[in-house]
């Protein structure tokens, strides 16, 4: 019995491999392969062609896949710095040694455990023209609010669902950042305290430069979940009114499902491949800075 | 001191303020799901009393079972989830075991391989996937539910990372006395990984349990549909009625919900593990 036994590695390898194999690694190249033909879901009488880079040169001409990009930017731009931010105050919030910390601290991580097409439609009910969010808006208004269809209008449809994605996400950021305050030693705290540092000038000279890799991983892995933004749009607005809320994941979506249009749709998947890698990359480089500085 | 108690006092004010608007959602689904009078919904949707219905019934929790095959949706997801879950602990740490704990030509290129495919979104692979699964015949069934969703780069990783720290009298002992590997693996290494394993089943869970774009592909019935897509077809029909809407939305929830709350240290330990890579 040896460390190096041949049959007892292949025993504890092949079966994840195999699974990795056909089910990741095979339609990933596929994705690659695919989009330079004219693969149809269901196979057409002339077959399948090679036609170049016909389908990439489609993606930049595509209105609809720019217009999904460009929401998906906005998306980012918008949700990224703010989740973050109140993700980082719920966390110092919670990590005050106060009496029943622990039952905030749960409050504000139920809604990550919500699955997001319930909490697509429960949300919808609240956005409703009549519904409680209006209501409630008239209610401080004293009457002055008119009431408005939050998710058929075409400038509060996207921002209404990027109030509920924040709802829902921001709880499992807190969580990251609340284990990442819970590591930094509580003597850096004491020095300061002895230097006559105020809690502020504590806040942005140790906490911060401490939670530097954590808000890196946090500002990174938000951003990717904003580029695959599907699941809310699908169920509330299905990208409406007039596109306002289209993301490029619906259009890969509607390509591949709708029109059965594989090869196209593979392309379209590439390039968002190709934005998904970019961020990760950006990732990688910046958490190695900060570890050789250390 | 008197410094202390105001900045305490402020924060249970912000602390509750927050409380409400991360839980209100969830309390108005309740109390609409508990109102049995339609009307009496619409009518009052857009004021504090649609907190506090009437009359309390469960009449929308049974009319859900009536309208729909509602305890095969809760099967179909149940056994899909439970099975994917069952399967993917012993395949993903099989493969980390194998890597953490047996020396072999290769295993660092293949544990940079598995790390660079955590980058690998499942968006990414949807479509050929699609394609794969159509040509095998496997659309509309429970198999195509699970078996691509079984191995998982990031969970091999962290049970990999777990396992790379063990001693290595741990496995000695026992080789002397004769076991061999997979008892190793089974007898030892799994139960002292206890934690990892459930970090592991969890993010699994809400991973699988919330799936929608993938089941949203490859059923076309309720036969194999699971309780996202039937939640979002049902959601679909009109004219809506609120009241059995939000009990749909409500048994989806709510067990969920629980089961999280009694796991409360584990589930923040997992997400804390997820955010250190």
């Amino acid at each position: 019995m040896q460390r190096n036994d041949k049959k007892s590695i292949a025993t504890f390898m092949l079966p994840a491999s195999i699974l990795l194999l056909v089910f990741m690694i095979l339609p990933f190249l596929m994705a690659f392969g695919f989009s330079f033909t004219n693969q149809r879901l269901i196979e057409s009488p002339r077959g399948t062609q090679f036609i170049g880079l016909t389908n990439y040169f489609r993606a930049f001409g595509d209105d609809l896949f720019q217009t999904g990009l460009k929401n998906n930017t906005i998306f980012v731009l918008v949700v990224v710095p703010l989740q973050t931010a109140l993700a980082l105050a719920l966390a110092i919030l919670v990590n005050i040694k106060v009496k029943g910390n622990k039952i905030f601290r749960a409050i504000y991580f139920i809604p990550t455990v919500t699955t997001m097409v319930v909490v697509s439609v429960i949300w919808s009910f609240l956005y409703h023209p009549e519904g409680l969010i209006n209501g409630f808006l008239t209610i401080i208004t004293f009457g002055a609010w008119d009431g408005i269809d939050f998710l058929n209008n075409t400038t509060t449809a996207f921002p209404s669902i990027m109030l509920m994605s924040m709802w829902q996400g921001v709880g499992f950021q807190m969580l990251i950042f609340l284990a990442a305050l819970q590591e930094i030693p509580d003597s850096f705290y004491e020095a300061a305290d002895i230097d006559g540092a105020n809690t502020w000038q504590q806040f942005l000279y140790i906490t911060l430069p401490q939670l530097k890799n954590t808000t890196t991983f946090v500002i990174i892995s938000t951003t990717i979940l904003a580029f695959r933004l599907f699941t809310q749009v699908y169920v509330m607005t299905s990208g409406g009114p007039q596109n306002s809320t289209y993301t490029a994941m619906l259009h890969i979506y509607n390509m591949a499902f709708r029109r059965l249009n594989i090869g196209y749709s593979s392309a379209l998947t590439v390039i968002f491949f190709l934005i998904i890698l970019v961020i990760s990359i950006v990732q990688r480089i910046v958490l190695n800075d900060t570890e050789e500085e250390v | 001191m008197k410094n202390k108690e105001k900045r305490k006092i402020l924060a249970y004010l912000i602390m509750i303020v927050l409380s409400i608007f991360f839980i209100f959602p969830l309390f108005y689904m309740i109390s609409v799901s508990l109102n049995p009078d339609e009307t009496a919904i619409l009518r009052n949707m857009a004021s504090v009393r649609a907190f506090f219905p009437g009359e309390i019934s469960l009449q929308n929790f049974f009319d859900v079972f009536d309208r729909m095959p509602f305890a095969r949706f809760l099967f179909n997801s149940t056994f899909i989830v439970s099975t994917t879950i069952i399967i993917g602990l012993v395949v993903n740490s099989m493969m980390a075991f194998g890597l953490a704990r047996l020396r072999w030509k290769g295993r660092a290129l293949i544990v940079s391989g598995v790390v660079a495919l955590m980058i690998i979104p499942f968006e990414a692979i949807a479509v050929p996937l699609l394609l794969i699964t159509n040509r095998l015949g496997w659309l509309d069934s429970y198999h195509v539910q699970i078996i691509p969703f079984i191995a998982n780069p990031l969970y091999i990783f962290l049970l990999f990372q777990f396992f790379k720290n063990f001693p290595s009298e741990l496995e000695e002992a026992a080789i002397i006395d004769g076991a061999n590997w997979f008892g190793i693996y089974w007898r030892i290494a799994l139960p002292l990984s206890k934690p990892i394993l459930s970090s592991v089943a969890i993010l699994h869970f809400l991973m699988q349990w919330g799936s929608f774009l993938w089941p949203l592909m490859v059923t076309r019935g309720p036969e194999y549909r699971p309780l996202t897509v039937a939640m979002e077809v049902f959601f679909g029909q009109y004219p809506r009625n609120w009241g059995d809407i939000m009990a749909f939305a409500a048994m989806i929830t709510i067990p969920v919900l629980l089961l999280f709350l009694y796991l409360q240290d584990t589930y923040v330990n997992t997400v804390a593990r997820s955010g250190i890579k």
